[in-house]
C-alpha cells in the first residue's frame, strides 16, 4: 500500500510575513495616489474660496452691481461678464450641437466598421487643436472672411466670431460622447426596426435617438460647460479689455468671465488703478468653477443613466 | 408599440405609392457626412490660413526662427526660449503626471473595492477632468508660486517649475481616466491565471496587468503631452512671461527657478499685437505647433493600432 499523503495545511501554502508586509506597504501607496484627486479638488475649492473672501472684504458692494466692467475703477459688473459668457456658449451650442450630433449619428449609424476607423482620426485631430491655434483661426478667417462679409457693421474683435470659434472646439466633445451613448443602444432595438421594415433614417430618429437621448443631453451640458470655460479663443478673437461695457450684441466686442480672467492676468490692472482688480479674478474664478461643477455634475448623472440601463 | 405600428405604416404606404427610392434617407445620410466633412474641412482651412503665412516666413527665417528669442523687432523675434519651456515642461509633466496617475487608476482599477469613497472618487476625477483650465492657472497661482515664494527667497512671479506642475495636475485627470481604461482592457481571466499559481496581488499587477495594459498607458500619456503642451490660458496665471527676457542657463535648479515662457504664450503675445509682421510670427509657430502635435497623435494612433490587442 502506499503510503497516505500527507495532509497539506494552509500555512504550508502561506508564503512569509515578508511578501505580505510589502503587499500592504505598495496598497497604501497606490491608495495615497488615488488620494490625490480629491486632494487636488480641495486645494482648488480652498484657493478659490479663500481668496474670494479676500477680494469681497475689500470692496464694496455696490461695485459689484454696476453695469460695465472697469476693475480699474472699481466696477465690477459681475454679470455683464457672464451675460457675454452666454451669448459665446449660445452660438458655440448652436454650431457645435449639429454638427457634433450630426457627426456622431453617421459614425454610429452610417459609417461601415472600416469608413469608422478611418474617419474617426479626423474628430480626434480636430479634438487636439489647441485654444490659441482656434483663437488666431477665429480671428484671421472666421471674424474677417465670414462674420464681417455677412453683418458689414461688424468690427474684426466681436462675440460672434469668437462663438463660432469655441463652437468648433466643442464639436469633437458633443460628438464623442453623443457617440458612445448611442453605441451602447443594443443592435437587438435596430435589428426590430429593420425587421419592421424601418429605414435606416427612420432607425436612427425614432429608434436609436430616443434611446440614446440621456447620453445625448450629457452630451450637450458638457458641451456648454466647456464653452463656458473657454479661455484663449475669448481673449484673442473677443476683443474684450481691461474695460467693457454690458452688451448683448454679439457683433459688438465684449468680454466673458474667462476673458476677464486672462485679461487680468496678463494686464496692466495692477499697476496700475484698483488695488481689488487683480484678486477680482479670484472671484469670478470660483463663480465659474461653481457654474461648471454643477453642469458636469448633472451631465454624469445623465450618462450614469444610459450606462445602467443597457 | 405605437413607434412600431407608425414604422410598419410609413414603409408600407411607400411600398403602395410605389415609391421605392427614399430620398429623404438620401438628402438625411448626405447633411449627417456633410457634418462630419465640415469638420474636416475646418481642419484644413485652419492649415491652409497658418500655412499661408508661416510657410514663407519659415522659408525667410530658417534656423533662426528656431534659436532667436522674443524681439520687439519682427524680423529677429524667434520661438527658442519659448520652445526651450515648453519642452522643459513637458519634462516636468511626465515626471510628476505619470507615476501619480498610473497609481491613483492601479488602485481604483486594482485595489479598491465598490465603497462610498471610490464612488467620490471617480466622480471626481471625471469632474477635475471638466475644471475650465484657467481654473487650474488659479490653483497653481496660488499653490505652486506662492508658496514657492514663500518656501525660497526668490520673488519672482512665477517660475518653470510652478508652471510644469500646474499642467501637470491639468493633464493628471485625463492619464487615470485613459489607464483605468487600458487596465480594464485586461481580461479578468490573465489576473485569474496569475492567481492560481500563487501570485500576490503586486506581482500580479506588475508583471501581468501592466506589461499588457502598457501600450494603452503610453498612448493616454502622449494625449496628456499633447494637450500640456496646447494649453495656454493656466500658464498666464502662473507667470509664463509674455515679454522680453534672458535666460542663463545654469544648473537643474537654477533653470527650474528661472522665469520663463512656453511656445502657446509666445503665440498668444504676437497675436496680440496689431502689426501684420507679428500675425506672421504667430502663424509660422502655429505651424511648428501644430506638425508637434499631429505628430504626437500620430504616435498615439500608431501605438494603439500596432499593440491593440483583440482578447
Amino acid at each position: 500500500m502506499a503510503t497516505p499523503p500527507v495532509a497539506l495545511r494552509p500555512s504550508d501554502l502561506q508564503r512569509g510575513a515578508g511578501p505580505r508586509r510589502k503587499e500592504t506597504a505598495i496598497r497604501r501607496l497606490f491608495f495615497a495616489a488615488g488620494l490625490v484627486s480629491i486632494l487636488i479638488s480641495a486645494l482648488i475649492i480652498l484657493s478659490l474660496v479663500s481668496k474670494s473672501i479676500g477680494f469681497l472684504s475689500a470692496i464694496e458692494p455696490q461695485w459689484l452691481l454696476s453695469n460695465n466692467w472697469r476693475p480699474r475703477n472699481n466696477e465690477f459688473s459681475i454679470h455683464a461678464l457672464f451675460v457675454g459668457s452666454l451669448i459665446i456658449a449660445s452660438i458655440a451650442m448652436v454650431v457645435a450641437a449639429p454638427l457634433g450630433l450630426g457627426t456622431a449619428i453617421y459614425l454610429s449609424e452610417y459609417a461601415s466598421t472600416g469608413m469608422r476607423r478611418r474617419l474617426k482620426p479626423i474628430v480626434e485631430l480636430l479634438a487636439g487643436v489647441p485654444s490659441i491655434v482656434v483663437g488666431f483661426f477665429a480671428l484671421t478667417v472666421i471674424s474677417p472672411g465670414l462674420i464681417q462679409q455677412v453683418f458689414s457693421g461688424a468690427g474684426l474683435f466681436n462675440l460672434a466670431a469668437a462663438g463660432i470659434g469655441v463652437g468648433i472646439l466643442t464639436v469633437p466633445l458633443v460628438a464623442t460622447i453623443s457617440e458612445d451613448a448611442m453605441h451602447a443602444v443594443p443592435t437587438g432595438l435596430r435589428e426590430a426596426a429593420f425587421g419592421l421594415g424601418a429605414r435606416r433614417k427612420a432607425t436612427s430618429i425614432r429608434i436609436v435617438l430616443p434611446a440614446a437621448v440621456s447620453g445625448i443631453v450629457a452630451a450637450m451640458i458638457v458641451g456648454l460647460s466647456r464653452a463656458l470655460g473657454e479661455t484663449m479663443v475669448v481673449a484673442i478673437a473677443a476683443g474684450g479689455s481691461g474695460s467693457s461695457s454690458f452688451t448683448l450684441n454679439p457683433l459688438d466686442p465684449g468680454q466673458t468671465a474667462t476673458g476677464a480672467m486672462a485679461t487680468l492676468a496678463t494686464g496692466t490692472d495692477q499697476v496700475a488703478g484698483s488695488g481689488a482688480a487683480f484678486p477680482s479674478l479670484f472671484f469670478i474664478g470660483l463663480l465659474l468653477f461653481v457654474v461648471t461643477f454643477t453642469l458636469n455634475l448633472v451631465s454624469d448623472r445623465f450618462v450614469r443613466r444610459y450606462r445602467r440601463r443597457y | 408599440m405605437a413607434m412600431a405600428t407608425d414604422v410598419t405604416r410609413s414603409v408600407v404606404g411607400d411600398s403602395l405609392r410605389g415609391e421605392k427610392r427614399d430620398l429623404g434617407g438620401a438628402i438625411f445620410a448626405g447633411l449627417l457626412f456633410a457634418a462630419l466633412l465640415a469638420a474636416l474641412a475646418i481642419l484644413l482651412l485652419l492649415f491652409w490660413d497658418v500655412g499661408r503665412r508661416g510657410v514663407p516666413l519659415l522659408a525667410e527665417r530658417g534656423l533662426s526662427f528656431f534659436t532667436n528669442g522674443p524681439s520687439g523687432s519682427a524680423s529677429k523675434a524667434g520661438i527658442g526660449p519659448a520652445l526651450v519651456g515648453s519642452l522643459l515642461m513637458m519634462a516636468i509633466v511626465a515626471v510628476v503626471a505619470f507615476p501619480l496617475g498610473v497609481g491613483s487608476a492601479v488602485y481604483l482599477e486594482e485595489y479598491a473595492h465598490d465603497t462610498k469613497l471610490t464612488r467620490i472618487i471617480t466622480t471626481n476625477i471625471r469632474n477635475l477632468a471638466g475644471v475650465p483650465s484657467i481654473v487650474y492657472g488659479i490653483l497653481g497661482l496660488v499653490v505652486f508660486v506662492e508658496a514657492l515664494n514663500r518656501a525660497t527667497d526668490i520673488r519672482d512671479t512665477g517660475a518653470l517649475i510652478s508652471g510644469g506642475l500646474t499642467l501637470a495636475v491639468l493633464v493628471l485627470p485625463i492619464v487615470i481616466i485613459t489607464t483605468s481604461e487600458a487596465l480594464r482592457a485586461v481580461p479578468r481571466t490573465i489576473r485569474e491565471a496569475a492567481y492560481g499559481v500563487g501570485a500576490t496581488r503586486w506581482e500580479v499587477i506588475r508583471s501581468h496587468v501592466l506589461p499588457y495594459a502598457l501600450p494603452g498607458i503610453m498612448t493616454g500619456v502622449v494625449i496628456s503631452l499633447a494637450r500640456a503642451f496646447g494649453e495656454t490660458a493656466p500658464l498666464l496665471l502662473v507667470g509664463a512671461v509674455r515679454g522680453f527676457f534672458a535666460t542663463t542657463g545654469g544648473t537643474l535648479e537654477q533653470i527650474l527657478h528661472q522665469p520663463y515662457t512656453a511656445l502657446p504664450v509666445q503665440i498668444f503675445t504676437w497675436t496680440s499685437q496689431p502689426q501684420e509682421e507679428f500675425q506672421d510670427l504667430a502663424a509660422a509657430a502655429i505651424l511648428v505647433m501644430m506638425l508637434v502635435l499631429v505628430l504626437m497623435n500620430g504616435v498615439a494612433i500608431w501605438l494603439r493600432n500596432r499593440y491593440e490587442r483583440r482578447w
